[in-house]
């Protein structure tokens, strides 16, 4: 469980977290939706410390955040960021092999590379994994980002805006493995998005910030509401069910 | 070819180009003189060699930028303008001066502190900009250069003769009496270094993916800069600047392997650095009879690389 306490983070005068606490439940997926500048990124850094906040505090199963080392905390919790662009001559399969650094300092032994394989497989990329990375498609790299977050092993996962750049097919497949890592290896998964409907359909738990503030948590069917999205987003919203789930349209 | 035998080929390439130096139009008629003082030469070469390549592939590694060398950051323009200070206050005569050991500590320790000091903007901040460092270095860079124009103009014109040697990174003159102290210096922090051989691979991928993966990056990043800074500070300081040879031989280094492992870079960019150097001193002083220093020439093949990296665009 991760229980966020009361953090703040500024920017100047700016408050960009303003006094954040709210509790990630274990083994679900939860989705931190909300307008640009809401905060949603900044509090996933901070969660995920790649960033210091000003104050409050973040427990990782009941551990505060500092007291961590941070070998300890790399087998516990993985962040992958949007923007992966890296200029080395790098293979997927020597990507995700990074995933086993918090273990093997990058001495990998049969059984890492035995995990490394295994990673490989889960996301499909046997094939291709001896591809280099500037020769892949997006929707292949951040599937090989993946398998090297699901090669560190970690109980919580972080993604920040996993599905970025895109297309819908390459969408719902990254939200299918996201839903099987939490399912079938009972991971914990916590991502920033901004397709509300993707939110909705995928996640166990939602948070909606706005101005750096939490706005509404709960379940999908609490969140999807179209008094709640109106008054974060500023659209009329119109919210219906399909196929046992909550969707919305916005456009007009 | 796999990278291992590409090493190997490299380390043949250096031994002979070692030997040759050191045999080739040896007199034997006053071998017991010529022979320790090809010996020290060949060394200072060898260790100037190693030390650029090692600490500008961990530079670079840790700004993960493919084109800045630990000089371009006023590093030489800063041990251009200690020469000059000593020499404009103190003169040609001081002890400073003279007694080179004491001028080699003051050189390297002035160097280091200002690189601890430049270094802090890096890791200081939220943004940790590169640029930041790049443009303060830079600056600094150009102020320590006219400082010591300046005192140049209005030094003794003899005094400035003096001055003048240390402008160019020459072999001719290396002071053996130095040797023992910058190799102790070099080769303690290189085999410092070495520990984080596996983290540089890691730290290769950008600062997130590195605290993603439990490197303590603040602690380690500042420990590896400054052995970057001992480095440059000691070869700087036993040979003169040499400002181009380290992004010349790390990203030949870079072309030449498919590995992306440091303990393969690393030896490289070692190897071609004495390679570059030794190759170039024998050229200097068998063919071109010593008509021009070789830091010109090497500085002259960097730049063209240097414009070729640039043009080509894939250098971030």
């Amino acid at each position: 469980m991760i229980k966020v306490v009361d953090v703040v983070k500024r920017y100047g005068a700016v408050k960009v977290v303003d006094g954040v606490s709210l509790t990630i439940p274990k083994g679900k997926i939860t989705s931190l939706i909300g307008p640009n500048g809401a905060g949603k990124s900044t509090l996933l850094s901070i969660i995920s410390r790649l960033l210091a906040r000003d104050s409050g505090s973040v427990y990782i199963d009941g551990k505060e955040l500092a007291q961590w080392g941070s070998k300890d905390l790399s087998r516990k919790i993985s962040i992958l960021r949007q923007s992966n662009h890296i200029d080395l001559k790098l293979t997927i399969r020597e990507l995700v092999s990074f995933g086993r650094f918090p273990y093997c300092q990058g001495n990998l032994s049969e059984e890492d590379w035995g995990i490394v394989d295994r990673a490989l497989e889960y996301l499909q990329l046997t094939e291709i994994q001896d591809k280099y990375l500037h020769q892949l498609s997006g929707g292949q790299r951040q599937r090989a980002y993946l398998a090297m977050v699901i090669a560190q092993d970690t109980d919580y996962v972080f993604l920040d805006e996993p599905l970025n750049n895109l297309d819908m097919q390459h969408a719902v497949e990254i939200m299918q493995i996201l839903r099987s890592l939490v399912r079938e290896l009972g991971k914990t998964v916590v991502l920033v998005i901004h397709d509300i409907n993707i939110a909705s359909c995928y996640s166990d738990y939602i948070v909606a910030l706005q101005d750096g503030q939490v706005v509404g948590e709960g379940c999908g069917e609490e969140i999807m509401e179209e008094s709640l999205l109106k008054k974060i987003y500023k659209l009329d919203f119109c919210v219906g069910q399909i196929n046992n789930q909550r969707v919305c349209v916005y456009y007009n | 070819m796999s990278d291992r035998r590409k090493l190997a080929i490299l380390l043949l390439i250096g031994l002979s180009l070692v030997i040759l130096y050191v045999v080739v139009g040896l007199d034997v008629a006053i071998l017991s003189y010529a022979l320790p003082r090809r010996i020290s030469k060949v060394l200072a070469i060898l260790l100037t060699g190693a030390a650029i390549g090692f600490s500008t592939t961990v530079f670079q590694t840790v700004t993960t930028n493919r084109i800045l060398t630990p000089s371009i950051m006023g590093l030489d323009s800063l041990y251009l303008l200690n020469q000059t200070l000593v020499l404009f206050f103190f003169g040609s005569t001081s002890i400073f001066l003279v007694n080179s050991q004491l001028n080699f500590m003051l050189t390297v320790v002035t160097m280091v502190l200002f690189s601890g000091i430049l270094f802090r903007f890096l890791l200081a901040g939220e943004k940790r900009e590169i640029y930041l460092l790049l443009l303060v270095g830079v600056i600094a860079g150009t102020l320590f250069q006219s400082l010591s124009s300046f005192l140049q103009m209005v030094l003794d014109p003899n005094e400035f003769l003096v001055v003048q040697n240390s402008m160019y990174a020459s072999f001719n003159n290396v002071k053996s009496n130095l040797l023992p102290l910058s190799s102790a210096l070099v080769v303690g922090f290189t085999l410092y270094a070495v520990r984080y051989v596996n983290v540089l691979d890691v730290l290769a991928l950008g600062r997130e993916q590195a605290v993603n993966l439990g490197v303590d990056y603040e602690k380690v990043v500042m420990r590896l800069l400054m052995v970057v800074a001992v480095l440059v500070a000691s070869v700087t300081a036993l040979v003169g600047p040499i400002t181009f040879l380290g992004i010349l031989v790390v990203n030949l280094a870079r072309e030449m392997l498919r590995s992306f492992k440091h303990r393969y870079l690393l030896l490289a960019s070692s190897l071609l650095g004495m390679i570059a150097l030794v190759g170039g001193q024998f050229l200097v002083e068998r063919v071109l009879h010593l008509a021009s220093p070789v830091s010109v020439m090497i500085n002259f093949v960097g730049g063209l690389y240097f414009i070729f990296l640039l043009l080509r665009g894939n250098y971030a």
